[in-house]
């Protein structure tokens, strides 16, 4: 197991450089011009100082290997500072936004907590929905439940976000006003009415995303469960006179549960991507919104390494899947 | 005991009572059983013949601006109501659905025919197995949203200038969403294509000296169609919601070339005052992916010969 986790994290890295140069490359292509905003009035040999400043004359090579050192030889050490107070990376050059001129590790940091905390929160929402869900409609396959488990999924599938997200604005925020459609981050939570406020405005975007994670957890637990209930060992389990909560809730979910931990454990990565479109709805100035903002405004580092870091995440949590599985199902043997 | 004599007398019968079935009929009956896929079915043919027969029923152009009669509600005159411009709705929400629904079934076909055409390579040819199969992983490993966005932000304007506004974009969004979502199909399709290789059919056509060409044209191809069509049905939910959801993000087609995406991102501008606005084009936009995704679900079922006939 540990032989084939080395090898895996060996083989991310070709992977990581590989997608981290598409990336580049495509980048490099880009038509837009940082210096189009700058006015005419502006001489064309300044202009071209200004361009050299951003990094942009050196050919692509040299500044593909810069990123690269800058990404992942600076970073760590900034970060390294930060937690131990050392000065490694003292004078070292960062990856710096082009429209803020500030390091863009510095931007990314600030906004990733609002994504976390929407976030996580519908993932963690969603599986403590899905779960049950999925249990008891293979339990009880066909029932009405089952059919208005199996329609409700059907439905947050195909509901996209940004549908789903405006109409609970016009519900809730337009008609009822019950909730704010803004989410405001600079609310501090201090006291019992901050505490509220800040659950008010997270329950939209939670429910919009909780909804399409529910639909895709709750019918691969049903799957996974169905597999499981009609097995040999169940009808052994019954046999010996055990309850049938023993029988369901320890013998099939603890065998059921593990292809379910491994698409949890795939779904992560995803979130971060399908919530810039819900982050964009309700306004939540997470780092989804952050690419939005970036990609218009053609500033192009935070775009790419925006790109990046969803990259690292989905090879990361690849990782760490094809780990679990290993983990969980004894019967599964990399080596 | 009457099954086990039922089954006798047929057996002794010199030929066989009932005539031969082809397949499809077996699968076409399986479907009719199926009731959500059946209404999927005709619920997603009535929107397609609505988007492209309706402008020929209701000629009002999409595009006409009629200043005096703008922000009106439902009327004989305007079913929909118009909107800031005093554009029909109807008539945006057809064009629109006939834009989303070419998108859709466009890229599809150009996921498909890419991820068929890896997998049936990565699965019939050993040699090509491990490269093709590690580029696959390569792409699912690519984060394909932000990506698509950076795709959209460069390549807008060479296109643009190549093949006009509209075609540009088009051809434009169509590949993006082609290139990034073939996968799961190359990955199904390789793995049907294994097994297949080791039967004994393709073992006999080989010895009887077929080509590599004709044998995955002539043996191949038709027995993986069925994982084809249901990823093609589900392809095509996964491209219509991408497509919008680039529009509503402002980044799809230009304004006054209306797709469901992009009415819906118009409309968020005027919810407080005509919510009915974003409520249409995101009706249609999820009505059309769920019958899609029942028409994918009854499909899959149909043509599973393990379930067929119980």
């Amino acid at each position: 197991m540990l032989t084939f986790t080395i090898r895996r994290l060996v083989l991310a890295v070709p992977t990581l450089l590989f997608i981290s140069l598409v990336i580049f490359m495509l980048l490099e292509f880009a038509p837009g011009d940082p210096m189009a905003q700058v006015p005419l009035t502006v001489p064309p040999e300044v202009k071209e100082k200004m361009r050299e400043a951003l990094g942009l004359g050196q050919p692509i090579h040299i500044r593909f290997w810069k990123w690269i050192v800058q990404f992942f030889w600076i970073e760590p050490q900034v970060l390294i500072d930060y937690y131990f107070g050392t000065s490694f990376s003292e004078g070292k050059l960062r990856v710096i936004s082009w429209q803020t001129r500030s390091p863009v590790m510095d931007i990314v940091v600030q906004r990733i907590p609002q994504t976390l905390w929407v976030v996580g929160t519908a993932y963690v929402v969603a599986i403590i929905i899905a779960l049950p869900i999925g249990i008891y409609s293979a339990y009880r396959q066909y029932s009405w439940f089952d059919q208005l488990g199996t329609f409700v999924s059907m439905v947050g599938f195909s509901v996209p976000p940004f549908f789903s997200g405006v109409l609970v604005i016009v519900i809730f925020s337009v008609q009822l006003g019950w909730f704010p459609s803004i989410y405001d981050t600079t609310l501090v939570v201090d006291s019992w009415d901050s505490f509220v406020k800040q659950l008010q405005q997270m329950i939209m975007p939670v429910m919009v995303l909780a909804l399409q994670i529910t639909a895709q957890l709750s019918r691969f637990m049903r799957a996974s469960m169905l597999d499981n209930l009609n097995q040999d060992y169940v009808r052994t389990a019954r046999a010996k006179g055990l309850s049938e909560y023993v029988v369901v809730m320890v013998h099939v979910l603890r065998n059921s549960m593990i292809p379910v931990v491994t698409v949890i454990a795939l779904g992560i990565p995803a979130i971060f991507g399908g919530a810039i479109i819900t982050e964009q709805v309700f306004k939540v100035n997470g780092i989804g919104q952050l690419l939005i903002g970036a990609i218009q405004a053609n500033d192009l580092p935070m775009v790419q390494t925006l790109t990046f870091i969803f990259a690292v995440l989905i090879v990361l949590f690849n990782l760490i899947a094809d780990v679990l599985y290993g983990i969980l199902d004894p019967r599964i043997r990399y080596d | 005991m009457t099954e086990l004599s039922k089954t006798q007398t047929t057996l002794n019968q010199p030929e066989p009572t009932k005539p031969p079935r082809s397949q499809w009929l077996d699968v076409w009956d399986q479907f009719k059983t199926h009731k959500g896929a059946m209404m999927g079915g005709i619920l997603f043919i009535l929107i397609v013949a609505g988007v492209y027969l309706g402008p020929f029923i209701w000629d009002i152009d999409a595009t006409q601006i009629d200043i005096r009669s703008r922000n009106q509600g439902p009327s004989w005159a305007h079913p929909f109501g118009t909107d800031q411009l005093g554009r029909d709705l109807l008539a945006r929400m057809m064009a629109g659905g006939a834009t989303s629904v070419s998108v859709g079934i466009t890229a599809m076909l150009l996921a498909l025919f890419l991820g068929s055409f890896i997998g049936v390579l990565a699965g019939f040819f050993k040699r090509l197995d491990g490269p093709l199969m590690r580029l696959t992983d390569l792409f699912l490993a690519l984060p394909l949203l932000p990506l698509l966005l950076v795709m959209m932000l460069l390549f807008r304007e060479p296109l643009n200038a190549a093949f006009g506004l509209e075609q540009g974009i088009f051809i434009l969004i169509v590949s993006a969403i082609g290139i990034t979502s073939w996968m799961p199909t190359a990955r199904i399709v390789r793995g049907d294509v294994l097994a297949l290789k080791e039967r004994e059919f393709v073992l006999a056509a080989r010895s009887i000296g077929t080509t590599n060409s004709k044998l995955i044209t002539r043996h191949i191809l038709p027995n993986v169609l069925s994982p084809i069509m249901v990823s093609a049905t589900l392809g095509i939910a996964t491209a219509i919601i991408t497509e919008s959801a680039l529009s509503f993000l402002g980044l799809g087609f230009p304004p006054d070339f209306p797709t469901w995406g992009r009415l819906l991102f118009d409309g968020v501008d005027y919810l407080q005052q005509y919510p009915e606005r974003v409520i249409w084009p995101g009706l249609a936009i999820s009505l059309t992916v769920l019958s899609v995704n029942y028409l994918g679900d009854g499909l899959r079922d149909a043509l599973d010969p393990r379930i067929r006939g119980r």
